[in-house]
């Protein structure tokens, strides 16, 4: 579904990505995985329009994501951290989502499960980081959007809503959503990649289905495979 | 409505509930208020309400644009997530800090001003220069204070440049400028010295100010130079479109960075 094709990008003297060549397919999970410094952050950044190739383009499907921002109503971006506005409330902020989105919102299903409603009134600076975090995972859900950017979704989450998260991600999969996401917790990509794509010194080193991953190192669990990978340098 | 006025509707809401605006918000009603009580004629109490408008208004600018950028950079990046044009969340994130902070200081010294009634048209017009002047400083010294903070990603040295352009433009410029008038006494300075003037926004200020309150001690040497070459009306009309030209050069920049910045994250 979306093309990634022959993407550098350099900040200052470091070469982040050099020529990333990859197809991030519909309908399914990819984990973007890799050393720390790889360029995961760079590559999803990308997605979104945050930082721009040297060279290269990205297509999605026909389209080519030229700095015209239209092409995010159908993206929904849950990161790593966020500072929300400290004096808005929950539900402030929910508005003002809607209000740039210019449409209704389609999926709550996540402000329940997460049991968000009640805090939803009290300003952001009343909230624990983990409430925010719930919020941060709330919105990047709540317009169902045909492409989900995650990026380290459980961390700072209790267990209990690390799972309910990482259920929303595959009954989403399973409604043809497609997924990408990074994480250091690898047996928690495991539960939830289809798809495996290793990134090192800037370099797409492997991309295929995780049990390809696990046939090819030879290895049974995720964390190995690509602790294998890291060590190789992707080549088996 | 545009997706400006909907970002600024948002700001405004988290601005106008911060603790430092409220500060800001009564710094200039009590500052006016003590001044009138206490400063003699309402022409005096206006006069030294002009000096520290001078610099109190472009130092909170700064200080206050350089964090509100850095406070809201990972929001931000949340917004532009949506769709949303980087050039609409600049204007919505600008005005957002700008257009509070500019009506705090209008109706903070407005407002005790009239309390205490104003003595003959020539004071009238000097609030209303004063309230002109003071938006104007607010507008400038917050889009410098983006332009700056947009381009450093280090919070710490972003602030401390933001605050060496403050210490530069309203402490040590006018007095530098004297310096050279001084040095060069014996040649015809009124020319380089009024281009020197039409570089720094705060003294451009101050001119546009002391040409209306009757007052050279106050005007620095520059102001001086200035009201010689232009008289009362001609000179405010220069240096209000010199000022708008001050506005206009640090917002445009500010928004140049910021359309073409990456966002690398932290």
């Amino acid at each position: 579904m979306i093309h990634l094709e022959s993407i550098s990008k350099r900040f200052g003297e470091v070469d982040v990505l050099r020529g990333v060549d990859m197809e991030i397919a519909r309908g399914r999970v990819t984990a973007i995985v890799g050393p720390n410094g790889s360029g995961k952050t760079t590559l999803i950044r990308m997605l979104l329009g945050l930082v721009r190739p040297d060279s290269g383009r990205i297509r999605w499907g026909e389209e080519v994501l030229n700095g015209d921002c239209r092409y995010r109503e159908r993206v929904g971006y849950m990161p790593q951290i966020v500072r929300f506005p400290e004096n808005l409330s929950g539900h402030e902020l929910l508005a003002m989502i809607t209000d740039l989105r210019d449409r209704p919102a389609s999926d709550d299903e996540l402000i329940r499960e997460l049991d968000l409603e009640k805090d939803l009134g009290k300003p952001f600076r009343a909230l624990s980081g983990g409430t925010r975090q719930k919020v941060n995972a709330a919105i990047a859900f709540r317009f169902s959007p045909e492409l989900l950017i995650l990026d380290e979704p459980t961390a700072g989450l209790d267990p209990v809503s690390a799972r309910t998260l990482k259920a929303k991600v595959r009954r989403q999969r399973d409604r043809g959503r497609t997924v990408v996401i990074t994480s250091h917790i690898m047996s928690e990509l495991e539960s939830l990649a289809d798809d495996v794509a290793f990134l090192l010194d800037g370099r797409i080193r492997f991309h295929g289905s995780q049990a390809e991953v696990k046939q090819q190192t030879g290895e049974v669990e995720l964390e190995g495979a690509v602790a294998r990978l890291i060590r190789t340098g992707g080549a088996q | 409505m545009t997706t400006t006025l909907k970002i600024l509707k948002y700001e405004l809401r988290d601005v106008i509930r911060s603790r430092s605006l409220l500060l800001y918000a009564l710094f200039f009603p009590a500052a006016t208020e003590l001044l009138f009580r206490f400063g003699g004629s309402s022409q005096r109490a206006l006069l030294s309400l002009a000096s520290v408008t001078l610099l109190v208004v472009p130092l909170i600018s700064v200080v206050l644009g350089t964090m509100h950028v850095y406070n809201a950079r990972e929001f931000n990046e949340l917004l532009l997530s949506q769709p949303v044009n980087r050039r609409q969340l600049f204007g919505g994130l600008y005005l957002g800090l700008a257009l509070p902070m500019a009506i705090a200081f209008v109706v903070g010294v407005t407002v005790p001003a009239l309390a205490h009634g104003l003595n003959g048209g020539a004071t009238v017009v000097t609030v209303l220069l004063l309230c002109a002047t003071g938006v104007f400083l607010t507008g400038i010294f917050t889009a410098i204070a983006f332009a700056i903070a947009l381009r450093f990603e280090d919070r710490v040295r972003g602030m401390g440049v933001a605050l060496l352009v403050w210490v530069g433009l309203a402490v040590v410029y006018d007095a530098l400028v004297l310096a050279v008038a001084n040095e060069f006494h014996a040649w015809p300075l009124e020319r380089p010295l009024l281009v020197l003037m039409l570089l720094n926004p705060v003294d451009l200020a101050r001119v546009t100010l002391m040409l209306n309150l009757d007052v050279s001690a106050l005007m620095g040497y520059t102001g001086a130079v200035f009201r010689e070459f232009f008289g009362g009306v001609m000179g405010t009309a220069v240096a209000l479109a010199a000022l708008s030209v001050w506005l206009a050069a640090p917002l445009f920049d500010g928004l140049h960075v910021f359309a073409r910045k990456d966002f690398q994250g932290s």
